[in-house]
């Protein structure tokens, strides 16, 4: 019903995708670029090698004004951020009362206003819960904005051609920035395991900007498969596949997001949807666990393939929740969830693919080392 | 050379037929990770899914374009993935079977209306 080429919505650097050679696809009720001329691998691997630009625009945008905003944010969120200081963003997760995940989302303390990035696909149903929810703040959208990502272990020396100022941020600070009088909201941070920035820029100059770092030698536009791929190799769920309202924070292995002081026994313990799920789980751990999965074949193995015990075990105990070819580990890999007792490092499973069952090893994430800017 | 609408071509050599993909689908697919082949002297019948390609992308089928028996495949696809997207219409072929009658290629395409075809 939404996805005809007629209603999907486009970002401000539209035009630029089809000019650059992109095969568009509907994403999220977007028309975006899932790949340019260099092909998935390409970009991949120029991502890692030098720096890749991505138009995340199709993300949303939300402004939360008011006094008290982070410590009333915290309701709906397992984390602490009461005392996250101005300049600084942390990785959050709207949960529900059953202590599954509505949505993942990064939140910046913006000084005088919090800003929170949510996923493309959630972001009318984030609007609607943050303002049924917090109906104390002022919660608003931002609609004038395009959103990019320069990403890869040139970014900062590409981005510090145009913002000097660029490299004194650490992993996970965000500043505003001036581009020749054009405001930047920059934040050190990405989606695919590298250094690299986020960068907010108003959409009437969004493609302007963007041409400027793609001039540069070392940049190259990546499209959505590649982001993908990306973001396997590094460990980071995909909100959809690997997390969603039946996983919980837990589960997910994203315990590390909740901080002491959202814990038991913390300064201020629980107080979120889905507390009473996701505090004992956090003391005593979940039943089972998102995992990485090394299959130790060639054939890559995909979202939805089931896991077994082993060869010829009639129960499934698990599904891959992503999974691919990995370009620059030169393998498949994949994720998935598995019960903790088969959640050791280097288990032995078997997923069924095509009606054969093939080895598949429980790996550490990410699969590649990340090499954020700390 | 003939082609099918499923963008596979077929050559004739001596008394068997070279199946592969064509430019185009190696194209679509994007970038060749992973061919699984099928068993030396299956039988098969048209339409059987024979040949797994993964590409970064996706999985995808070959299908056997006629009835017959698969005589030969090419490992060198199970080393090098990627010579599907290098050479898709020359080294990169997949399987050669042995058919009951040649003549039924003469239903295929021939490569102009393969073009047409692809529009």
């Amino acid at each position: 019903m939404s996805d005809t080429q007629t209603d999907l919505r486009r970002t401000p650097l539209h035009a630029l995708h089809l000019e650059l050679g992109a095969k568009m696809m509907p994403f999220a009720g977007y028309d975006m670029p899932v790949q340019y001329p260099l092909g998935v691998m390409g970009e991949h691997l120029h991502c890692r090698a030098k720096a890749g630009l991505f138009d995340v625009s199709h993300m949303g945008q939300v402004i939360l004004r008011g006094p008290g905003a982070a410590l009333a944010l915290e309701r709906l969120v397992p984390v602490a951020l009461a005392e996250l200081p101005e300049g600084r963003q942390r990785y959050a997760m709207f949960t529900n009362d059953a202590g599954g995940i509505l949505d993942d989302l990064m939140v910046a303390n913006r000084g005088d206003h919090l800003l929170a990035v949510v996923n493309a696909a959630c972001k009318a149903a984030d609007l609607a819960h943050l303002r049924a929810n917090l109906p104390e703040l002022d919660v608003a959208e931002v609609t004038d904005r395009a959103l990019l990502a320069l990403q890869g272990p040139r970014a900062e020396a590409v981005l510090a051609a145009l913002l000097p100022d660029i490299a004194k941020m650490r992993f996970m600070d965000v500043a505003n920035h001036d581009w020749n009088g054009v405001p930047l909201w920059v934040s050190r941070s990405g989606y695919t395991g590298e250094d690299g920035f986020e960068i907010s820029v108003p959409e009437a100059q969004a493609e302007e900007f963007a041409r400027v770092l793609l001039a540069h030698a070392d940049v190259a536009p990546i499209g959505l498969g590649a982001r993908d791929s990306l973001r396997l190799e590094a460990g980071l769920c995909l909100y959809g596949n690997d997390i969603d309202t039946t996983t919980t924070p837990v589960e997910a292995a994203l315990s590390w997001a909740i901080q002491k002081a959202r814990r038991n026994g913390g300064a201020r313990a629980g107080g979120f949807a889905g507390a009473d799920v996701i505090l004992p789980q956090l003391a005593q751990g979940a039943a089972r666990q998102r995992v990485g999965l090394r299959p130790q074949g060639r054939a890559p193995m995909r979202a939805g393939t089931p896991l077994f015990a082993t060869q010829d075990s009639a129960a499934q105990i698990g599904t891959i929740t992503s999974g691919g070819f990995g370009p620059s580990v030169e393998r498949p890999v994949a994720m998935g969830y598995v019960p903790a007792e088969y959640a050791g490092a280097e288990t032995e499973l078997w997923a069924e693919l095509r009606g054969k069952r093939l080895p598949v090893r429980v790996a550490a994430l990410p699969f590649r080392p990340s090499t954020y800017c700390k | 050379m003939r082609f099918t609408e499923e963008h596979e071509w077929l050559r004739v050599e001596g008394d068997v037929v070279v199946v592969g993909i064509t430019e185009h689908a190696a194209e679509q697919l994007g970038d060749v990770v992973f061919v699984e082949l099928p068993e030396i002297e299956a039988m098969v019948a048209k339409g059987d899914e024979v040949c797994v390609i993964e590409s970064v992308k996706a999985a995808s089928d070959i299908l056997a374009p006629v009835d017959g028996e698969i005589v030969e495949v090419n490992e060198a696809l199970v080393d090098t993935p990627a010579l599907v997207n290098e050479d898709p219409q020359g080294d990169a072929w997949f399987f050669k079977m042995k058919l009951d009658d040649l003549g039924v290629l003469d239903d295929f395409m021939s490569e102009d209306e393969y073009k047409e075809f692809l529009g």
